[in-house]
């Protein structure tokens, strides 16, 4: 079938089978090998990207379901030579190792951020009305959707931190 | 010119402490992280040559038996069911494929067939709908319910360890279980094959290039010079991607049948299926002391399982002869040939499980001795290795319980069952860390430009070690260059053949080979420049003889090259290399729940010179939490009927997630071993996991007066011990 995808800006048509997943339409149609393929049943997050702001594991979502969605990808979210401040608080607290779940894990916290400013309560929240504080336990709990296998986890908390308290001194 | 170096002595001075530069050891961002933060590093199945077919794998659905029928599949290019096919996968270093034809099934999920097609989703539906008929057989699926094999040469005593039970003032005798694991690497096995005439470049996840050239080729029927591997980036092995898998095998055939690329990606449930599982083990341990805590007898016998034929069997034991000293020692290992999926190399084969479950042993006869915990492990430290008499390279066990102690805050320690906050029993345990070390043949190529910039060139890989770093890191500081002036390529057959990554072996061994190509370079820096060596600095760019600095590119004028080879020697044989550590670990058990949270662990570790102080700590970051995965939540549950793995995703096998794992510290004591080469360093990708779990399932039982020798403690196995 004809599906016309909106990626990082840019609008694709493609002729695909009605059976692929958002996943295979970027990795294998349009060569966003960024996101990453590790389970395939929305277990390990590696797969995350933005869909009109908000994530979502790409291989549950079939690429027919989101033509009229902007679709932010980790090609879509900073360069080697340009890296977001999320991105180099990755690199400067080693917030990962094989960097095969880093594309999923910088996604999900991208928005986990937005949702943590928007006010959106968690398990690890004290209080279900009011702002919600970044804590390590409240970064934990909304990026336990991500598995590092490598185990960059406390890394990766500390990098999710230091970013949003940069956010927090720019806003 | 190639730098030779066989180490059949220590070395009791590196050089690398008089080189000028001062990067090795830094903390240095590694190398590839731009790459990695920004999704623009490409792993196996990441490559899109024209004509790419896909590839999926059908799996049997039979514990054992053969295939009398493979149909036809509607919508599919081709169902391929070549005798090549491989029936498991290669072990680590293997120089020859492993036991191949599909037709006869020798576990349940053992590839048989791949199915190839235009999509992915058309090969994948017709894989699915394929129909295969089956003559099954009847196997043995319970490594307990068959008589296992004991390989003389696996066995061994001193003593008379009975005898010491019997007079001893406190004894321990106690049988563990701990569940298969797997290594569940985030990114599946999977590979691309393309020939070019009679020339194959396959694309794949590897840890060890050069010995899985060899492996693939001779699966294929091919010369190894026909094959190029390629695994620049590797998305974790843990042991899973030591040797070639069911995923390039089948591309290959398929690729050449098709005269087309062909990409195979193995599921998620595939992998758990076909990549080695870490045996489940049963362990006995006997340990006999006096009253005041000085160990008599030792005894640990350890049941494991295999396919038949295969020669892989977990070595629990592999630590226990040299851990702690005791006059009657007992080593009885047994191998139950069952027909679960293949077992072969998950991190830290042995110790993993077997100093994990030695150490809960020692634990519990603490308790039963009433001495401390640490003071148990410091006055049952050999100073000589027991049963050789051979010295130790290095031994900081010692020191590093009693640092981990201090900065643990141990004395602070409870007895069991005694700190109740809220509906949390709180406790702290701790672990001894052991891991045997060794060297591995490794070579490397570095290549000097003329304008002052190096090339590092060698077949070893990154699978998240921090090769492409620490390698950068060795040539930067031995050629006196900032590290963004050398570029590193790796997982390239056509390179050197390095170590690569296994065994804890891959960074001292590797980076080695590094350090001798560019030692060589130095040499010919200093003819150049027309001194001796030993007067020469480099540092920055800049060559420096006496008074005299100038310019490395323009002393130059051409590029210069130097070859690296490292080979282990005598020093293998002349004392006991290992690492040493302690794990400290304080959890919350809830009383009502028995769920079981993990608050705080610190693991100290001596591993030699720490070659880069950031991605050091995070192999060990990463080590620990795979042991509080095996303490808590990793098992892989096979089915008792026909040994099928029930707990076959990452929704069933439970690897820590984000909010299972609370902030770790690393603590490294300072170590510089002479009898590992001139780096002085060792390895400590798997240190980290060697004792982590006994940590926490101490900890469990200084908590709420619990001890489980079921591995995982899960929370039924909690509530069933507590008290109220």
């Amino acid at each position: 079938m004809q599906i016309s995808l909106s990626v990082n800006g840019t609008t694709h048509d493609l002729t695909l089978d009605p059976r692929t997943t958002l996943l295979d339409a970027l990795r294998q149609h349009l060569g966003l090998t960024g996101t990453k393929k590790g389970c395939d049943h929305g277990q390990c997050g590696a797969c995350t990207v933005l869909l009109d702001g908000r994530r979502v594991n790409a291989c549950l979502t079939l690429a027919c379901m989101v033509q009229d969605q902007p679709v932010t990808t980790i090609e879509g979210l900073g360069t080697p030579d340009a890296l977001t401040p999320l991105q180099q608080q990755f690199l400067d607290h080693d917030g990962f190792q094989c960097g095969y779940c880093t594309p999923g894990q910088i996604c999900s916290a991208t928005a986990m951020l937005k949702e943590i400013a928007a006010g959106w309560p968690s398990h690890a929240s004290a209080d279900l009305t009011g702002p919600v504080a970044v804590t390590h336990a409240e970064i934990a709990e909304r990026m336990s959707g991500n598995l590092c296998r490598c185990a960059a986890y406390s890394n990766i908390v500390d990098a999710i931190r230091q970013a949003a308290e940069q956010q927090g001194d720019a806003a | 010119m190639t730098r030779h170096l066989k180490v059949d002595a220590p070395i009791p001075d590196s050089p690398l402490d008089h080189m000028a530069q001062g990067v090795l050891g830094k903390p240095v961002s590694r190398l590839e992280g731009p790459l990695k933060v920004t999704g623009r590093a490409t792993y196996a199945a990441e490559a899109r040559p024209d004509g790419l077919l896909y590839g999926v794998l059908v799996q049997a659905a039979i514990p054992a038996g053969k295939v009398l029928s493979i149909g036809d599949a509607p919508g599919a290019l081709a169902v391929i069911h070549d005798p090549r096919l491989i029936r498991y996968a290669a072990q680590g270093m293997a120089t020859e494929g492993p036991t191949a034809g599909p037709d006869q099934v020798e576990y349940m999920g053992q590839a048989i067939a791949v199915v190839v097609a235009e999509t992915f989703e058309a090969a994948q539906a017709a894989a699915q709908a394929l129909q295969i008929t089956y003559e099954a057989k009847d196997v043995p699926v319970d490594p307990e319910a068959v008589e296992p094999e004991r390989p003389e040469k696996k066995q061994s005593a001193t003593g008379d360890l009975d005898r010491a039970m019997q007079d001893a003032a406190h004894t321990l005798d106690q049988i563990w279980h701990t569940p298969s694991h797997t290594a569940a690497a985030m990114e599946p096995h999977a590979a691309i094959a393309e020939w070019s005439g009679d020339q194959l470049t396959v694309r794949a996840g590897y840890q060890m290039l050069a010995t899985s050239r060899e492996q693939l080729a001779d699966a294929l029927g091919i010369r190894p010079d026909q094959l190029r591997l390629l695994a620049p980036y590797v998305g974790g092995g843990f042991g899973s991607k030591l040797g070639i898998n069911a995923d390039s095998v089948a591309a290959a055939i398929a690729a050449h049948q098709l005269g087309r690329p062909v990409q195979v990606v193995m599921t998620r449930q595939q992998v758990f299926d076909l990549a080695h599982r870490r045996s489940e083990t049963r362990q006995r341990i006997r340990l006999a002391c006096t009253a005041d805590g000085k160990l008599t007898g030792i005894g640990h016998e350890a049941l494991v399982s295999n396919l038949p034929g295969v020669s892989f069997s977990e070595p629990v034991t592999q630590a226990t002869p040299f851990t702690y000293q005791a006059a009657h020692r007992q080593i009885v290992h047994a191998i139950a040939r069952i027909h679960r999926s293949c077992a072969g190399s998950v991190r830290a084969p042995g110790e993993a499980v077997g100093a994990t479950v030695f150490e809960c042993a020692m634990d519990e006869l603490a308790e039963t001795a009433d001495i401390d915990p640490v003071e148990l492990r410091l006055c049952n430290i050999p100073d000589t290795e027991p049963g050789t008499n051979r010295p130790f390279s290095s031994h900081k066990l010692a020191e590093a319980l009693r640092e981990g102690a201090s900065r643990f805050g141990w004395s602070d320690r409870r007895p069991t069952r005694q700190r109740l906050e809220g509906e949390w029993y709180i406790g702290m345990g701790v672990a001894s860390a052991v891991r045997v070390n060794s060297l591995i043949e490794s070579r490397a190529r570095v290549i000097l430009q003329a304008d002052g910039r190096a090339i590092v060139e060698t077949d070893m890989t990154d699978i998240g070690t921090g090769s492409y770093t620490i390698l950068g890191q060795i040539a930067a500081e031995t050629l006196g260059l900032a590290v963004d002036r050398v570029e590193v390529r790796l997982g390239d057959s056509d390179f050197p053949p390095a170590s690569g990554s296994g065994g804890s072996f891959g960074a001292a061994s590797s980076g080695t080979s590094v350090y001798l190509a560019c030692a060589e370079i130095r040499s010919q820096i200093a003819a150049l420049a027309g001194c001796d060596e030993a007067d020469l600095t480099l540092q920055n760019g800049q060559v420096r003889t006496g008074n005299v600095s100038r310019p490395l590119d323009a002393l130059l004028t051409a590029e210069l090259t130097g070859d690296g080879h490292l080979e282990p020697g005598k020093t293998e044989d002349t004392v006991r290399q290992a690492t040493w550590g302690s794990h400290w670990a304080e959890v919350a058990v809830n009383r009502w729940t028995g769920e079981v949270r993990v608050r705080r662990m610190l693991g100290v570790f001596a591993c030699g010179r720490v070659l880069n102080e950031k991605t050091a700590r995070s192999q060990c970051l990463g080590g620990m939490t795979f042991g509080l995965g095996m303490a808590l939540t990793e098992a892989m549950e096979h089915d008792p009927r026909d040994g099928h793995i029930v707990t076959r995703d990452l929704a069933e096998y439970h690897i820590p997630c984000h909010a299972d794992v609370p902030p770790l510290e690393v603590h490294f004591l300072s170590e510089s071993d002479t009898y590992v080469g001139p780096l002085h360093a060792k390895g400590l990708g798997e240190l980290g996991i060697c004792g982590a779990g006994a940590a926490i399932l101490n900890a469990i039982h200084n908590a709420c007066g619990v001890r489980v020798r079921e591995l995982p403690a899960t929370p039924d196995k909690i509530i069933a011990g507590l008290q109220d």
